[in-house]
């Protein structure tokens, strides 16, 4: 098990086969978010209390989804990078740290423009909305950490341990609706008995969640394999790939 | 336990002994309190409402800035690489540093609240709930103030930094704080916001120290 996460963790090797990968997941990108974007603009019916506005849920309710995600993954590549000092596991770090302040901006933004029409306000200070924003200010300051130390190494050390102390906010950003009265629409899939909305909607929501989820990998495999070539520019296996592109 | 009391002792005599320094979060506290009424409203009301939340930030303020001290003159002259390499705990190493800190910041911002609150025309009922919370939460403030700055100590620009790491950790602690005194200015029940901020206690003391030790083999 271990010489499995060694081998493919190891930066030849993961370039290699996260190089595969990026490309399989662009094109599935590119088939589900088709999908997704068309059966939730155009065919699905619009609410019968909010009208047409109601498809902004399927581009803020997945990058909501994607913020969290992306935050364990980001944790998780902590704990590997600390433990095992995986190279790989620290670019990942890094790179999470952007990828999930970019979710969480657009799940904020494309959260204000629908509170407007639906609320008649831009922005409430409720629970949800405030622990959102509290993960914004958690992922800026990995990302700030990350970048003040000059050895890229010891920058992540310090970022890991940052990112593992913030896992605590992601149950109170998810059970916040629960905990807490408030503006914001509760549980509506992730409970125990049968979801709350009907099929036309849900299965777009679906089909946009799973767009997210490998738009958010091949986005990943790309830029950690860029950061990979610029961190391991020295080494033999990068000089032959440069030697090979001239 | 020896190793403990050791640090504990050391640290609190090298509080004593700079004592003028110790006035400078305090005196922090007061000037910035008494802005609030001079740059927003003298108005009684107003400035009784907003009370908890102004004394609040001002004391996280107040620590924030203050927690520099905590290893900055160990690290600069290399002492706290020795301490470190001693044969004692480094999870007791760090609580009794901890522990000193808050002894020499927090307890003189607790002492000096209620004189404030007049300021604020803060009713008296809220008196006890803004005691009880300043002390449950300001050792929670140093408990991560301490990983802030331990995080970004080698770093040249580390003061503002590790302010930007650690203030949404204590946006919880604040909240759930400044609740507790409304409710008690409205003769609500506040043992639930005491319970919670307990548990916050409970959990920082139990696990912030081991984060501040692999943040301080970073710095080191």
């Amino acid at each position: 098990m271990m010489q499995f996460i060694h081998k493919y963790g190891s930066p030849k090797h993961f370039y290699e086969w996260s190089g595969r990968w990026a490309k399989i997941l662009t094109w599935a990108t590119l088939v589900l978010m088709a999908a997704g974007l068309y059966q939730g603009l155009i065919v699905s019916p619009p609410d019968y209390q909010q009208s047409e506005t109601v498809r902004i849920m399927y581009i803020h309710v997945p990058s909501a989804w994607l913020s969290m995600f992306t935050y364990m993954v980001m944790a998780t590549s902590g704990i590997v990078a600390l433990v095992w000092r995986i190279k790989v596991a620290e670019i990942v770090v890094g790179q999470c740290a952007i990828i999930g302040a970019s979710f969480t901006v657009l799940a904020l933004v494309t959260g204000m423009l629908w509170g407007k029409p639906m609320w008649g306000a831009y922005w409430v200070w409720d629970a949800r909305l405030t622990s959102e924003l509290v993960l914004l200010f958690l992922y800026v300051g990995v990302i700030a950490i990350y970048s003040a130390y000059e050895d890229p190494r010891t920058g992540a050390k310090a970022a890991s341990i940052l990112a593992i102390v913030g896992v605590v906010n992601i149950p109170i950003i998810h059970y916040s609706v629960e905990w807490w009265n408030t503006l914001h629409q509760g549980p509506t899939v992730t409970k125990f008995d049968s979801p709350s909305a009907p099929a036309s909607m849900l299965i777009p929501l679906f089909i946009m969640f799973f767009a997210f989820k490998t738009y958010f990998f091949a986005i990943l495999f790309a830029r950690s394999r860029n950061e990979l070539l610029m961190r391991e520019r020295e080494s033999s296996w990068v000089q032959q790939i440069t030697k090979e592109l001239k | 336990m020896h190793f403990f009391l050791f640090i504990l002792r050391r640290d609190l005599k090298l509080a004593i002994r700079n004592r003028r320094e110790l006035a400078n979060p305090l005196v922090f506290f007061i000037i910035v309190v008494s802005l609030f009424p001079l740059g927003v409203s003298p108005d009684r009301e107003l400035l009784s409402e907003i009370a908890p939340g102004i004394i609040w930030v001002t004391a996280l303020l107040a620590t924030l800035m203050s927690m520099d001290s905590i290893f900055r003159s160990d690290f600069e002259d290399g002492t706290l690489e020795q301490l470190l390499l001693l044969p004692g705990s480094k999870v007791l190493f760090i609580l009794a540093k901890i522990l000193a800190h808050w002894l020499s910041v927090g307890v003189p911002l607790i002492i000096i609240a209620p004189i404030m609150s007049l300021l604020l025309y803060m009713p008296e009922q809220t008196l006890p709930s803004l005691l009880i919370t300043l002390m449950i939460s300001t050792p929670i403030l140093s408990l991560l103030g301490s990983l802030g700055v331990a995080l970004t100590l080698s770093l040249k620009s580390g003061g503002i930094l590790s302010s930007l790491l650690i203030l949404p950790f204590y946006i919880p602690v604040l909240i759930f704080s400044t609740m507790a005194i409304s409710s008690a200015a409205d003769y609500l029940p506040v043992s639930g916001y005491y319970a919670l901020l307990g548990a916050f206690l409970i959990m920082s003391v139990l696990l912030i120290p081991f984060a501040v030790v692999a943040a301080l083999k970073v710095s080191n």
